[in-house]
């Protein structure tokens, strides 16, 4: 997996400056959990808005003796992934894994892996809109002073409107939150199955918006509530009696897809954490 | 006076063009060939395409050439040779269905019957400056005749005719994820926006058309707008591919389909995660946008099919995409037009001694009347309308 170093290029690629100014705004943002910090944002060697600002961080903090895995929508084999894998590596020579427990640093787009992540852990995540009242005020200095006075209303309003328009919190992934009683986050495109594990969890979450320019931080043992209705509240995409066709998982976040047969094809799902679910099934084929 | 002006101006104009003549080739390069640019430059060349709205491979790389590598302005040389040409007739409905496919990917399922095939794309390129083509030389052709030669033999055995694929767009509506087309009186042929003008509201498919040869920058910024904040656009990639699609025509006697020829083209749709909630009768379904261009032009069909799709939700009234520059019909197909657009600014560089010399005695008159005001009589005036 490992390729050798491009010796034309610094130590994952950023120059020390902007690896010191990131590991600063970093620090910024696990001091004030769920603010918007901005940051400086490199022009990468890889496209605007498919994870400049999580590969930024990222490498701001990568050291050689880490491990990495990355992952796109929960697979470590997603082209995306692939790509981003492989500039790191090519340009830091760090070894890879795709097991969640074995990775000191996990880069992700669009999910949490599914295995607990523990306290010597960080957890990258690559953002795309960074700022959660984006759907309610677009103009990003009246968006600021909003953050700055806890002035939430616009965005209960909008959630209010969605339920008596559409009958439920309309909001399928990137679901706000508010952090630590204080700011309210952008989940980034997690589906709400991963919401719950920002909670209290022992793990550092660090956010990167690479167009947008902003970092933000979840840190360990930090009290994340989604936003809800005493009436109409947060739900999960949880569906009793969900189970993976793969590795029969029955506590999982699962995709779908569809399978072509004699019969005209069929819906399929199966768990959207690929190494988790390879990890089961080969635990279930060692058993018999 | 006047005659002089007009003599001297003739005469201007020539030189000018002479000029831009003479510079292009000033720095003593080889001059490009046809085949060098529709080859090499193959993206200008579908982008002259689709924005000159003529399909003509050869015809757009002579005009990129001519446009010194000018997007606009080589697709308005084409359109303007466009114009010229008389419409014979209609084509049958082409189908994207029967494309015969270099590439197409889903970013809304991990599987598709049929695979996901990745084909010629940048997007996983790592932008890296490549020194060796600074050096390319003959021996680089035969090398990649080569190497293009073991990609196909490493290439899997497709099952059936090569580079046909089921569209993921089929499965979803059978599954009633996604709304169907939008109904609209079946007419004999499309509208056809060079025959009569943009009329509002207007059918689909003048929307359509009218986004097929519109600026695909601008087209980019308004999709992009959409999807950052101004907007609520959600958009989910179905399927894009790319490849070659046969076109037919009905045979004037006999009515049978005959083929013309073959087109390279790229097409998209996006479901957008917005419900549509118009028809309360049926339950919610996603909404659907479509996009299509001549050559491989990815950026412009997912740019197009974003537009449509917002488009579509704002005319139903649903509720998302109602915000928004993106999300009004008018502002977008009225704007988006490179030719259009590109020429009315620069329309600016005209004279306009007239409409100036109007504008300085308004101003003059602006002028004393502030003048006025400042006199201590002008204040007494003032004051005593204060009162009053």
């Amino acid at each position: 997996m490992t390729e050798p170093i491009d010796q034309l290029y610094h130590f994952a690629l950023l120059d020390e400056d902007a690896r010191r100014e990131i590991r600063r705004k970093l620090l910024k943002a696990v001091a004030i959990p769920g603010h918007l910090v901005p940051f400086a944002s490199r022009d990468m060697p890889i496209t605007r808005g498919w994870g400049t600002g999580g590969l930024q961080v990222t490498l701001s903090l990568i050291m050689p003796d880490d491990t990495l895995k990355v992952i796109d929508q929960g697979d470590d084999e997603s082209v995306n992934a692939v790509n981003l894998r492989r500039l790191i590596t090519r340009t830091t020579g760090v070894a890879t894994t795709t097991d969640t427990t074995a990775a000191t640093i996990i880069q992700t787009r669009h999910r949490i892996p599914e295995e607990r992540m523990r306290a010597d852990q960080i957890l990258v995540l690559q953002v795309p809109m960074a700022d959660p009242l984006r759907w309610v005020e677009p103009n990003l200095e009246r968006a600021t002073i909003m953050h700055s006075e806890a002035d939430y209303g616009k965005m209960w309003v909008y959630m209010y409107e969605s339920v008596v328009r559409a009958g439920d919190l309309r909001i399928a992934s990137q679901y706000p939150v508010v952090v630590n009683r204080r700011y309210l986050m952008d989940t980034t495109p997690i589906p709400r199955w991963d919401v719950p594990k920002l909670h209290m969890a022992e793990t550092l979450y660090l956010f990167g918006a690479g167009r947008e320019k902003r970092i933000y931080a979840v840190p360990p043992y930090t009290v994340v509530e989604p936003l809800q209705f005493e009436d109409y509240p947060f739900r999960t995409e949880y569906r009793p009696g969900q189970r993976c066709a793969r590795c029969g998982a029955e506590n999982t976040f699962l995709t779908r897809h569809f399978v072509a047969d004699a019969y005209g094809g069929r819906w399929e799902t199966t768990c959207s954490d690929a190494s988790y679910c390879a990890k089961r099934c080969a635990a279930a084929e060692a058993n018999i | 006076m006047g005659y002089v002006a007009v003599r001297g101006g003739s005469e201007a104009v020539a030189r000018a063009e002479e000029l831009v003549d003479c510079l292009r080739l000033l720095g003593g390069s080889t001059p490009l060939q046809l085949p060098q640019i529709r080859d090499q430059l193959r993206h200008a060349v579908s982008r002259a395409m689709h924005e000159g709205a003529l399909y003509a491979p050869l015809l757009a790389a002579l005009a990129v050439k001519q446009a010194e590598g000018d997007s606009i302005e080589a697709a308005f040389l084409l359109r303007a040779y466009r114009t010229t040409l008389p419409r014979i007739m209609a084509s049958l409905p082409v189908s994207g269905r029967d494309m015969r496919c270099l590439r197409r990917i889903s970013a809304s399922f991990k599987d598709i019957p049929g695979g996901q095939i990745l084909g010629p794309t940048t997007d996983y390129l790592i932008r890296l400056l490549q020194p060796a083509l600074m050096h390319e030389d003959a021996r680089a052709v035969i090398t990649a005749v080569e190497r293009y030669q073991a990609l196909i033999a490493s290439g899997h055995q497709q099952q059936g005719e090569v580079g046909q694929f089921p569209k993921v767009i089929d499965y979803m509506r059978q599954e009633q994820m996604v709304v169907d087309p939008p109904p609209e009186p079946v007419a004999e042929e499309p509208y056809d926006i060079t025959r009569k003008p943009l009329i509002f509201p207007c059918p689909r498919s003048a929307r359509l058309q009218a986004l097929a040869q519109a600026d695909t920058g601008s087209l980019m910024s308004l999709a992009y707008s959409s999807v950052r904040g101004y907007g609520d656009a959600h958009p989910n990639l179905i399927e894009l591919r790319y490849g070659y699609v046969a076109v037919q025509v009905a045979h004037p006697i006999t009515g049978e389909p005959v083929v013309i020829g073959e087109i390279e083209v790229t097409e998209a749709e996006v479901a957008s995660k917005a419900h549509s909630v118009t028809n309360t009768s049926e339950p919610p379904r996603f909404n659907v946008g479509y996009g299509f261009a001549f050559g491989q032009s990815e950026l412009k069909v997912m740019s197009m099919a974003i537009l449509d799709s917002v488009l579509t939700q704002a005319r139903a009234g649903s509720l998302a995409g109602e915000s928004g520059p993106a999300a009004q019909e008018e502002f977008v197909l009225l704007h988006t037009d490179g030719i259009e657009a590109s020429g009315f600014v620069a329309h600016f560089k005209l004279p306009h001694y007239v409409t100036f010399e109007a504008d300085l005695s308004v101003l003059d008159r602006a002028r004393d009347h502030h003048a006025q005001r400042q006199t201590r009589l002008g204040r007494l005036v003032d004051q005593a309308t204060e009162e009053q």
